[in-house]
């Protein structure tokens, strides 16, 4: 049997130099709730484990001085929840968050996990992209910057370089009248892996829409940036045809699986109607109603 | 493999173990800790029946290596009843017969008592959701959720008798 080794540095330089040392054997650790599944099940058996939540930076809410805010990737969802301000800028990525699992999950899964976990359902990922989230990674050779959306290669794979860490998401400072929203389908209404997932987040000026993003989830085998459905919703009031067209896009950029939870064509045909929902939620909340 | 050391808190009391890297924290509760009141249904994060909380947050110990309770508070089932004074929401399972194996049961008593900690007037659908990651195969969760909506009214009671005492 392999020799497992359990780290748990105070710093990300520390981290970095013990995870890029191990290679490929390493894993690691922030809520753990997919990395100890996996290891239980046998589907990977790491050398190394780097629990990253002793590095403050990973762990911490701040709000930034333009009125953004910078989330470490290690905090947990209930965390998220628990910040008294977080949930009102970002409703749609705090619905994202704490869809992750039961409540005893979100005690302890992180954004950035669900995210490096690369699953094309990760019902975070979405409202993060429609977010325009920007995410911090540091390795061996030091920063880098990347687009939420650059961040998924393929289903349990990411564009992250070897040796490299998820460090935080920065989220950008919100104008006036701007919200946001996320949606799943699930055929339950608990404990469920998204069948599509949609965010929206829209910027409302006198009821007409100013910037729209759209993410969409669990339809391709990376999570989605829709920029053909935010085109649709950006100088519009939001009216049936404009919602229409959003929704074409939605489904024209569908590449969807057949599997238990759902065929290609009732993918495609959610993916239109969740837009249509989600945006409405997102536009309420921005007061363009 | 080399054992780890473990300083943590549980139940209030300081507590140390040795355990393997890649044991859960539900191991070291059942094995060094000698706590079994946690128990191990799905060992996936599905049932919740190794319920516990971590400084205050409700988890899955089964999802959490017991290497991460270093200097964390940990709460267990065992940590409920004050010596031989059952916790409110014990009592009112067994009045209300909210059991029957009782696998799920300390499971369901600490996701419930973290809820109402939380929130201590909960309608019957915040139950519902939050203890949606416990699951039960015998009692149809009914009476559980009414024996956690009838604490909580018997707890805000008690709670404003003391107010006014």
């Amino acid at each position: 049997m392999t020799e497992l080794r359990y780290l748990s540095p105070g710093t990300l330089d520390e981290a970095i130099a013990a995870f890029a040392a191990a290679g490929s054997a390493a894993r690691i650790l922030a809520g753990g709730t997919d990395l100890l599944v996996q290891m239980r099940s046998g589907a990977v058996k790491p050398g190394l484990i780097v629990d990253i939540k002793k590095i403050a930076e990973m762990t911490s809410i701040e709000e930034t001085a333009d009125g953004g805010f910078r989330v470490g990737a290690a905090v947990s969802g209930m965390v998220l929840a628990e910040h008294g301000r977080f949930g009102k800028v970002w409703p749609g990525v705090l619905e994202g968050v704490n869809l992750i699992g039961s409540k005893q999950v979100q005690g302890r899964a992180s954004a950035g996990g669900n995210l490096c976990n690369g699953s094309p359902a990760g019902d975070s990922v979405p409202a993060m992209i429609a977010a325009g989230a920007i995410v911090t990674v540091q390795g061996p050779n030091g920063r880098r910057q990347m687009k939420v959306e650059d961040v998924p290669a393929g289903p349990g794979r990411t564009n992250l370089k070897p040796g490299e860490i998820l460090v935080s998401f920065t989220l950008p400072p919100r104008p006036p009248g701007a919200s946001d929203a996320y949606l799943r389908m699930i055929p339950r209404t608990e404990m469920d892996i998204a069948v599509v997932g949609c965010g929206v987040n829209l910027t409302m000026k006198d009821g007409v829409c100013t910037a729209a993003r759209v993410g969409l989830g669990a339809v391709a085998p990376t999570v989605l940036l829709v920029e053909a459905a935010a085109k649709a919703l950006i100088g519009s009031r939001l009216e049936e045809a404009a919602l229409d067209e959003a929704a074409a896009a939605c489904r024209a950029a569908c590449r969807p699986i057949d599997d238990k939870r759902g065929t290609i064509v009732y993918r495609t045909k959610i993916a239109g109607v969740l837009l249509k929902r989600t945006a409405a939620i997102a536009a309420k909340r921005a007061g363009g109603n | 493999m080399a054992k780890v050391h473990v300083t943590t808190t549980v139940n209030g009391e300081p507590a140390e173990f040795l355990c393997e890297p890649n044991d859960t924290m539900l191991d070291a509760l059942r094995g060094p800790l000698g706590l079994t009141g946690s128990k191990e249904g799905c060992a996936s994060g599905d049932c919740g029946a190794c319920s516990i909380t971590l400084d205050g947050r409700l988890v899955c110990s089964c999802l959490m290596l017991a290497a991460e309770a270093e200097g964390h508070e940990i709460g267990t089932i065992e940590g409920m009843a004050r010596g031989d004074q059952l916790h409110p929401l014990q009592q009112k399972f067994l009045e209300m017969a909210a059991l029957q194996c009782g696998i799920c049961t300390s499971g369901m008593l600490v996701a419930s008592d973290a809820l109402l900690k939380r929130n201590s007037q909960p309608s019957e659908e915040e139950v519902r959701f939050w203890l949606a990651g416990n699951l039960c195969r015998c009692t149809g969760y009914d009476k559980i959720v009414r024996a956690v909506l009838e604490t909580a009214a018997d707890m805000r009671q008690q709670a404003t008798l003391e107010i006014r005492q």
